[in-house]
């Protein structure tokens, strides 16, 4: 998203930009065709008013037919000229809505996702991924029906309201004081109940996340469920839940349900209060005041009683709908707050280029040769330097916290060599992973400094840095996809051929051999038809195929049998060859060979050097190692 | 969809009946009101004061009795139908209670969570339609096709001419548009599986730096998916113009007729009030089929609901109390008598001529490799599967012959895959036995060896877990679900894999506690490291569903290869 594009300050004024946007044409048209037809909605009355006049008189005056088709016949034709030409226009307007509707719709989506995309792994990690799913599930819904349902039918019902309004005091003032009188009594009373039951609604909504988040937790322990016996006690709470949820969705019900005939007959109500009135008027023969002008008369008392019906139904739709509209204006706001979240910053200049080597003279190159090089401007005097991209990562004196208050790692020194691995060794919470999501700028430093191939990675591109990095995690994540898709996912650019190189050096090329459609089997929910060896592999295969000059691997092997682990191991013994590697493991049997092993107790380096080294030592690795003490 | 209905809905039987009474007796009254307003307008053309009050105070009336019957059905259908999406939740949570381990593997937690959230929610509304719409309806349409044929017969032929005109159209509209909105909604579905996805995987896709590329992906998909809607929404867009239409021809025709008719009959046949009524009329029958095709797409949209409803309600759990049970395990002891194992009818066996007996008190340990069966061995002693042949006996008895409650009372399993709950420690200990005291959880803990880092906590029992036993470690968690079997005091504890996470010492010590605190009961456990099983009585060696051999540590190393293969591939990492 362009930084320097203006945004709205509300939600609902970003809704209208966004579809503005999208249809800077169509919009502005589409508005006008409904403010017409919907002007033309409240003529009608009108010339059904002077038909019935000319047929009143034509009674009382004894002529036939005959004599007054002549003046009837135009207004029926006015009329049905009227009629068709506000058909065409209806149906211009409905065609744009449901074009502009899911257009725009598709635009905020989109800009939902991309707005996210570009969000801090903070974001992620502060956030219930339920509750983000429920913006692109619930919130994008309540959306869909107030661009398509709720404003146009507003625009509509409210358009026909002050046509109608100003015809009838044009008539009469007074009686049309009588109307608006009972209509605010209607609105009043139609968003009492409105609200009422949006406020149960959303109430409500809060109860389903619980009652959601229950099943869920049930569902994945139902094994366990089983195993003790727990199945009425299981039930019994989901019964709980399950009635209140229950109680707020039926108080919620009821308003919205009463709401309608309660407001519409309330429109029957006044209608006899204005008959009532224009009776009494007629008899008493009050002096009429109008901007027409016209003298009180018993035309005007009936086209009053067509416009009151219009006028009220008109309001009954617009506040049966006031309710919804605070639930999606809800909706729209939470969009709104995610799509104006603070994106990922990224002030660095200095890119990764593919680049040729001659005598030591580094030449940027557009294809790709296999060398990389860090292109680093200088602003001060304009030159441009390359510097080989080899793998050389230190740490200076770093202190971090996810929260300014609460430091977690404090003066972290290190340094690895290209081709070198430094093992992190330490209990949950001691600080591993959060020192492997400073190197990739998941997180920023609040002090020290962090050197890569002696650039301050403040000063590289996260996108150039990142590229630089390989990670594999301990939850592996594949996507929907072949194989070969996730696998490419490490490179985009690699070919077939590339891929399968890959998957053979890591070893997992034997167990897709075996699958049905090999490279070209199809895994969904995050390949569950897998077993977590094969995943992990795969996700290795993945590091592979991007061939970076550095590698995190996070517990890689930790929650695998240890036959498989053997496989895996292998797997990522051939990746680490040659590249500089962050090891982080459960098992010490994996860091055991690495160059410099560093145990972390508290977010501080307690000890650190070889396996040798360190069992020389006689500390806390001893320990480990000889099983006294358990890593938790 | 009416199955499940009618299975459910129960106790609120009565406000559903009186919701489609009360709505009936709107509708008449609806159709009413614009026959009173005829006779007012006629009152106040002839400004006669007598007939407007008449009429008035008829209306009135008329309007307060529909306000009542319509707020009142408000009330009943809104008990009505959240009672109904109530128990639907209930007989769902109940039936899945009821499953064993065969019909959970069938239903993946997701798909558990829609059916019971929104498809019930969508079933709900469907049969909100049916008792307020689909009753109403039909009777506007035909009381006030009656009420318009008494005022005119010659314009009423028309709405007659109209009414199948304007079905056909509004029906044909649904049918085209169904089955795309339905193809658009599955891929809707798909969208928001692969945000879930992306969301799941954002570290991923941040450290491959394919943010862009995720962008394009979803901006394709979401493409996609608006051409679906728009094209059908498209379509579905004719159908405000196409009642338009017909109500503005009616409007038209009535007056033209109307005017003829009352002029060439001096106002005897018809007045002015006629005509609007009988306009007023005609829109009530158009808007009621345009009400009753929307009423169409609902249900059928929400058909898919209530059959993935009647997926589970329908689900017989494979595992069921038997007739007269046995409520009383003698003892520890376990026995396979040529057993036999498949997960379906038409899978392959994956367990095959099991013959083992243990003794009450006997440690067992059991090694392989994955896919070797070991899970499903132990998974046939309480009873979560059941055998294809052969039979195997708890105490003597064949399983099938206890009460499922007591057999697994007797026999307690720590799973592989363990859960603790959303609470605190305590709460979670007490799943094992609900009435444990203070003591009895401590005396479990320190068994397990939990004791010494719950006593760390600040909290100590009472330190709250989070959903999945995110804060505490892989290896507290398992100690902590080896504390709740325990708490069962079983005759048999089986532990599945349940110390991989833990170190060796503690490990040793956890089986040192079994063997000095708990000689009676009968311990099975399956390992991946051998230390852990080494110095049991009798260790099993599975192999492809099959015993491979039994025996002590010493006779195996000697006479089984597998057996000494693993454990010379552990004890070389070991040296190296």
């Amino acid at each position: 998203m362009n930084k320097t594009e203006k945004k709205p300050k509300s939600a609902m004024g970003w809704v209208f930009y966004e579809i503005f946007k999208a249809y800077p044409r169509l919009m502005p048209i589409t508005i006008g065709c409904i403010i017409l037809s919907a002007g033309i909605t409240a003529i009608p009355s009108v010339f059904m008013e002077r038909i019935f006049a000319v047929i009143e008189n034509g009674l009382n005056a004894g002529s036939d037919w005959q004599q007054l088709a002549g003046d009837i016949v135009p207004y029926i034709m006015i009329l049905g000229s009227l009629y068709v030409f506000s058909l065409i226009v209806a149906s211009f307007y409905n065609q744009a809505l449901a074009i502009m509707g899911q257009g725009s719709l598709m635009a905020m989506r989109n800009q939902m996702f991309a707005s996210m995309q570009k969000l801090p792994i903070r974001y992620f990690d502060t956030h219930k991924h339920g509750d983000i799913m429920s913006y692109y599930t619930n919130d994008i819904d309540l959306l869909r029906q107030l661009i398509a349902q709720v404003i146009p039918n507003a625009l509509m019902q409210g358009t026909i309201i002050i046509c109608v309004f100003f015809i009838m005091i044009y008539y009469s003032v007074p009686m049309a004081l009588i109307v608006v009188a009972g209509s605010v009594i209607m609105t009043i009373v139609g968003r009492k109940f409105g609200t009422s039951a949006s406020r149960h609604f959303m109430r409500n909504q809060r109860y389903m996340g619980q009652m959601e988040g229950y099943i869920q937790e049930m569902m994945n322990g139902q094994k366990v469920v089983k195993v003790f016996c727990h199945e009425d006690e299981t039930l019994a709470g989901f019964v709980d839940i399950s009635d209140k949820f229950y109680l707020e969705s039926r108080n919620g019900n009821r308003f919205a349900n009463m709401l309608m005939p309660i407001v519409a007959n309330m429109g029957n109500i006044i209608y006899v209060v204005v008959a009532f009135m224009g009776g009494w008027f007629l008899l008493t023969g009050f002096t009429n005041f109008s901007l027409g002008g016209a003298p009180f008369s018993i035309a005007i008392v009936v086209a009053f009683l067509q416009m009151t019906r219009q006028f009220s139904n008109n309001i009954t739709q617009i506040s049966s709908q006031l309710g919804f509209v605070v639930m999606a204006m809800a909706g729209a706001d939470r969009i709104f707050d995610l799509v104006s979240e603070e994106p990922e910053t990224d002030d660095g200049y200095v890119e990764l280029v593919n680049a040729t080597e001659k005598d030591g003279e580094l030449t940027e190159s557009n294809e790709r040769t296999g060398v990389w090089a860090w292109k680093h401007p200088h602003k001060a005097d304009g030159t441009i330097t390359y510097k080989k991209l080899e793998g050389d990562v230190r740490f200076f004196d770093v202190d971090f916290g996810y929260t300014p208050e609460k430091i977690v790692l404090h003066d972290i020194s290190l340094y690895a060599k290209p081709g070198q691995k430094v093992a992190f060794v330490g209990s949950t919470g001691a600080g591993k992973t959060t020192i492997t999501n400073l190197i990739n700028r998941f997180y920023d430093i609040q002090e020290g400094k962090i050197r890569y191939d002696g650039i301050n990675i403040n000063k590289i591109k996260k996108s150039s840095l990142r590229r630089s990095l390989g990670m594999v995690l301990q939850d592996t994540n594949l996507f929907t996809g072949t194989i070969m898709d996730n696998i490419r996912y490490g490179n985009i650019s690699a070919t077939d051929g590339e891929c399968i190189a890959a998957a053979r050096m890591v070893g997992a090329d034997q167990f897709i051999m075996q699958l049905p459609d090999k490279y070209n089997t199809f895994l969904t929910g995050n390949g569950a038809m897998l077993s977590q060896g094969q995943r992990q592999l795969l996700s290795i295969a993945r590091a592979a195929v991007a061939d970076p000059p550095v590698m995190i691997m996070d517990e890689a092997t930790s929650s695998i049998d240890t036959r498989t682990e053997e496989i895996v191991q292998r797997g990522m013994d051939a990746l680490m060859q040659g590249r500089t590697v962050f090891v982080i493991a459960h098992r010490l049997s994996t860091v055991r060979n690495s160059d410099v092993i560093m145990v972390l107790e508290h977010g501080r380096i307690i000890e650190r050097g070889t396996h040798e080294q360190l069992l020389e030592q006689k500390g806390t690795y001893y320990k480990l190692y000889t099983g006294a003490f358990e890593l938790d | 969809m009416i199955r499940i209905i009618r299975h459910s809905l129960r106790e609120y039987k009565t406000p559903a009946i009186i919701t489609m009474v009360l709505v009936i007796f709107e509708g008449i009254l609806e159709c009413m009101i614009p026959f009173t307003i005829a006779q007012l307008i006629t009152g106040v053309r002839a400004a006669d004061m007598s007939l407007i009050q008449r009429y008035g105070i008829i209306l009135i009336v008329l309007a307060v009795l529909s306000l009542l019957a319509g707020a009142g059905g408000g009330i009943a259908s809104a008990d009505a139908v959240t009672g109904l999406s109530r128990n639907l939740r209930k007989d769902m949570f109940e039936r899945i209670q009821s499953f064993s381990f065969e019909n959970i593997d069938k239903f993946s937690t997701p798909s558990i969570v829609t059916r019971l959230t929104t498809d019930v929610m969508n079933v709900q509304q469907s049969f909100m339609m049916i008792i307020r719409m689909v009753m109403r309806a039909p009777v506007i349409i035909i009381f006030a096709t009656v009420m318009s044929f008494r005022i005119s017969s010659e314009i009423s032929m028309l709405f007659l001419g109209l009414i199948p005109f304007m079905a056909i159209i509004l029906f044909a509209i649904v049918k085209i548009v169904m089955p795309i909105f339905r193809r658009a909604f599955h891929k809707y579905d798909d969208l928001n599986a692969s945000v879930e996805e992306n969301v799941e995987g954002i570290r991923v896709v941040k450290a491959y730096v394919h943010e862009d590329l995720e962008i394009k992906k979803f901006e394709k998909a979401s493409g996609n998916l608006m051409a679906d809607f728009t094209k059908a929404e498209r379509i579905l867009a004719w159908n405000a113009p196409i009642l338009q239409f017909s109500i503005y021809a009616v409007i038209t025709v009535a007056l033209y007729i109307g005017a003829q008719t009352i002029l060439e009959s001096n106002g005897l046949k018809l007045n002015v009030g006629g005509i609007s009524s009988i306009v007023v009329y005609g829109m009530q029958i158009l808007m009621s089929l345009n009400i009753l095709s929307m009423v169409f797409t609902m249900i059928s949209m929400s058909m898919e609901s209530a059959e993935r409803i009647e997926e589970i309600l329908d689900e017989e759990p494979r595992i069921k109390n038997p007739e007269n049970p046995v409520y009383e395990v003698a003892d520890g002891s376990v026995d396979f008598d040529d057993v036999y194992f498949a997960y379906g009818k038409n899978s392959a066996d994956v367990l095959k001529d099991i013959n083992l007996h243990i003794d009450e008190g006997e440690t067992i340990g059991i090694v392989g490799g994955t896919g070797s069966s070991k899970t499903t061995l132990i998974s046939l002693i309480s009873r979560l599967y059941d055998v294809t042949a052969g039979r195997v006996l708890v105490g003597g008895r064949d399983v099938r012959n206890y009460d499922l409650d007591t057999l697994r009372g007797a026999v307690s399993v720590v799973l592989q895959k363990n859960v603790l709950f959303s609470g605190t420690i305590k709460e979670n200990m007490r799943w094992g036995n609900k009435n444990a005291t203070d003591e009895e959880i401590v005396e479990a803990c320190k068994l397990a060896q939990a004791d010494e880092f719950i006593s760390t906590f600040p909290k100590g029992y009472d330190t709250y877990i989070e959903q999945g036993g995110t804060n505490v470690s892989g290896g507290q968690k398992q100690r902590l679900c080896i504390a709740r079997a325990l708490l069962k005091k079983p005759k048999v504890l089986i532990l599945d894999d349940s110390t991989s996470a833990v170190d060796t010492y503690t490990d040793a010590l956890i089986r040192k506690a079994f063997r000095e605190y708990l000689p009676k009961t009968t311990k099975i456990i399956i390992a991946q490291r051998i230390s852990s099983v080494e110095d049991c009585d009798r260790i099993i060696v599975m192999h492809n569903g099959r015993i491979n051999g039994i025996g002590k540590h010493d006779e195996l190393l000697k006479t089984n290869d597998i057996y000494r293969e693993v454990y010379e591939s552990q004890q070389r990492k070991a040296v190296e």
